[in-house]
């Protein structure tokens, strides 16, 4: 199984969920942007979560299907057809061979294909890492003419796709709503854990932070988002050495504009430290393009974990359902 | 040089002050703020050691540096109660010893002309020449403080105080992989091409990072390093990779 890259879009790479535990070693973790949309993806085609998929930024990738295919879309304001007929986001979807799927229109969207994306496991993981030039497909972004291996579907996937073809349907009439769909918006509120050198800001840009409202730069990718807005600056010059940063860990450069970090942050950093967005909201991070906006508001600990908890159980859940619908022996309706 | 102990783990009786801060709702970092030197790197990477030895539940990654420990973990198998507990007792059990000085890793370095592109201006900052640059670099032994920044990328001890320069004003779109520079305090090697502020004195071919060699980093945490001066290929001729 295989499909071919006909456009590669803007930039369009492998990912799974990163290589976490290589982090010692000074490589970055990578993996979906949006941990959320990647998962719900692969779960909406039958694949482990963390089966590797492709993440396309913004639009312009078109792929043809060498051999049929079960295939989902995830992500914020997606727009695609197959052949020129709208495919619905957030559905799995059967494809027959010979198809091309474009996607016109999108922010950052994971495309899930049942068996998942066939490249090597290097260091733990499938994930493409750019800077390092490993990983992922030949670890760089797609290109014109790439053929991309597709993985054996496992039992779950089979018979979702024996039943779309029983049926005669395209498109699966499962799906997930809130929570598993993330609230995207072009202007986002993100949750944040105070950070140690939080307490260093001045009194106004504490109440900036929290009040006023910044814009996605174009100096932002996969790496991280330069957010501008008001100016902040330190009440004491933070004398800092390089630890260990996270995803969403908000940091300040002495420009006085903050750094938000994403997937393929580096592993440490020096610069002083002001939070960290929350799990559940990094996906709406993860969907904001240059131009779009975000705000901040402070949660503690507690709560942060509580919903990452609730969102965990309910996607488990989620799972749950649809391996059960689709058991050997159910006949796959609802 | 100082070492964890490898023995145990029993407690020691030694107190290692440090804090638990939380860094968002799936990482914390272990702050030995309040040591200093080799002390904390010991201490640190004694603790890493000890932690990723023995991992607790939803334990993920250990990520040592300086003198922290971040550790990445998964809040549906644990909480923070948990991990606190379990790292305080593995500090219990950390103990420094006296480690006799460890065989350098040799790093050879082609120092200055296109590899070097800085080494002039290192050179004409100090008031000495690029000769005395190059014999003080290579005089130099290095200690790994820590990997981090970009795939095996050491943060390395004991720039000699008469090398110290300051980073460029406006940094390098892309440093070339294998580029030797100093930036301040502190001299690296960059093990992939990448935007960079240091200034670059040499290069060299052996290769810092390997996804497909194990373990995939040249260095680690507590290797000693040595440069060594080679000779600048003739026009023409690669710098070839080991």
């Amino acid at each position: 199984m295989s499909l071919r890259v006909l456009q590669p879009g803007i930039q369009t790479t492998v990912q799974d969920l990163g290589r976490l535990a290589t982090q010692h070693l000074g490589i970055p973790v990578g993996g979906a942007m949006d941990v959320q949309a990647h998962r719900v993806a692969n779960l909406l085609v039958g694949n482990p979560l963390d089966a590797a998929a492709l993440e396309c930024a913004f639009g312009g990738l078109a792929l043809e299907f060498i051999a049929p295919a079960v295939v989902a879309l995830a992500g914020r304001d997606i727009r695609a057809t197959l052949d020129g007929t709208p495919l619905p986001a957030w559905h799995a979807c059967r494809i027959d061979a010979g198809r091309v799927l474009t996607l016109h229109a999108g922010c950052r969207t994971t495309i899930a294909i049942a068996g998942g994306i066939d490249v090597p496991m290097v260091l733990g993981s499938r994930s493409t890492s750019l800077r390092a030039a490993f990983g992922g497909w030949h670890g760089r972004a797609l290109r014109k003419e790439d053929l991309l291996p597709v993985g054996t579907p496992g039992a779950l996937a089979a018979r979702m796709l024996h039943w779309l073809t029983a049926v005669d349907r395209h498109c699966g009439d499962w799906t997930v709503g809130p929570p598993q769909h993330p609230p995207y918006s072009e202007a986002a509120t993100a949750r944040i854990i105070p950070g140690p050198e939080l307490a260093r800001l001045t009194d106004a840009s504490r109440a900036a932070l929290f009040g006023d409202t910044f814009r996605i730069t174009a100096e932002s990718d996969r790496m991280g988002y330069r957010i501008a807005g008001p100016s902040l600056s330190l009440t004491s010059h933070a004398d800092m050495v390089s630890s260990g940063v996270t995803a969403g860990t908000i940091q300040l450069p002495p420009g006085g504009a903050p750094i938000v970090l994403l997937a393929d942050r580096q592993t440490t950093g020096g610069y002083p430290r002001l939070g960290d967005v929350i799990a559940v909201d990094l996906p709406l991070l993860a969907q904001l393009l240059p131009g779009d906006r975000v705000s901040f508001a402070a949660v503690s600990l507690d709560q942060a974990h509580a919903l990452l908890r609730r969102r965990e159980a309910d996607l488990t859940t989620a799972a749950r359902a649809l391996a059960l619908r689709f058991a050997p022996g159910a006949d796959g309706t609802r | 040089m100082l070492a964890p102990a490898t023995a145990g783990p029993h407690t020691t009786g030694i107190v290692w002050p440090h804090s638990v801060i939380p860094l968002g709702c799936s990482a914390l970092t272990v702050d030995l703020a309040a040591l200093d030197g080799d002390v904390a790197r010991a201490v640190v990477r004694g603790l890493a050691g000890r932690l990723t030895g023995a991992p607790p539940a939803g334990l993920l990654a250990v990520v040592p540096a300086i003198r922290t420990v971040t550790v990445h973990y998964d809040p549906t198998q644990t909480t923070i109660d948990a991990l606190e507990h379990h790292i305080a007792a593995a500090l219990d059990t950390v103990e420094l010893i006296l480690e006799p000085p460890r065989d350098p890793v040799i790093i050879p370095v082609c120092y200055g002309g296109e590899f070097g592109p800085d080494l002039e201006f290192v050179a004409t900052t100090h008031h000495t020449t690029p000769e005395a640059i190059v014999a003080a670099h290579t005089a130099g032994r290095y200690t790994v403080a820590m990997l981090g920044f970009l795939p095996g990328f050491p943060y390395l001890d004991g720039l000699a105080a008469s090398l110290h320069t300051p980073r460029r004003a406006t940094p390098r779109l892309a440093v070339p992989a294998g580029s030797v520079g100093i930036g301040g305090a502190s001299t690296g090697i960059y093990p992939c091409t990448s935007p960079g502020g240091w200034q670059l004195i040499g290069r060299t071919h052996r290769a810092l990072f390997d996804p497909a060699r194990m373990p995939p980093t040249l260095l680690q945490p507590g290797d000693v390093v040595q440069f060594v001066s080679i000779p600048t290929p003739q026009p023409g001729e690669a710098l070839h990779r080991s």
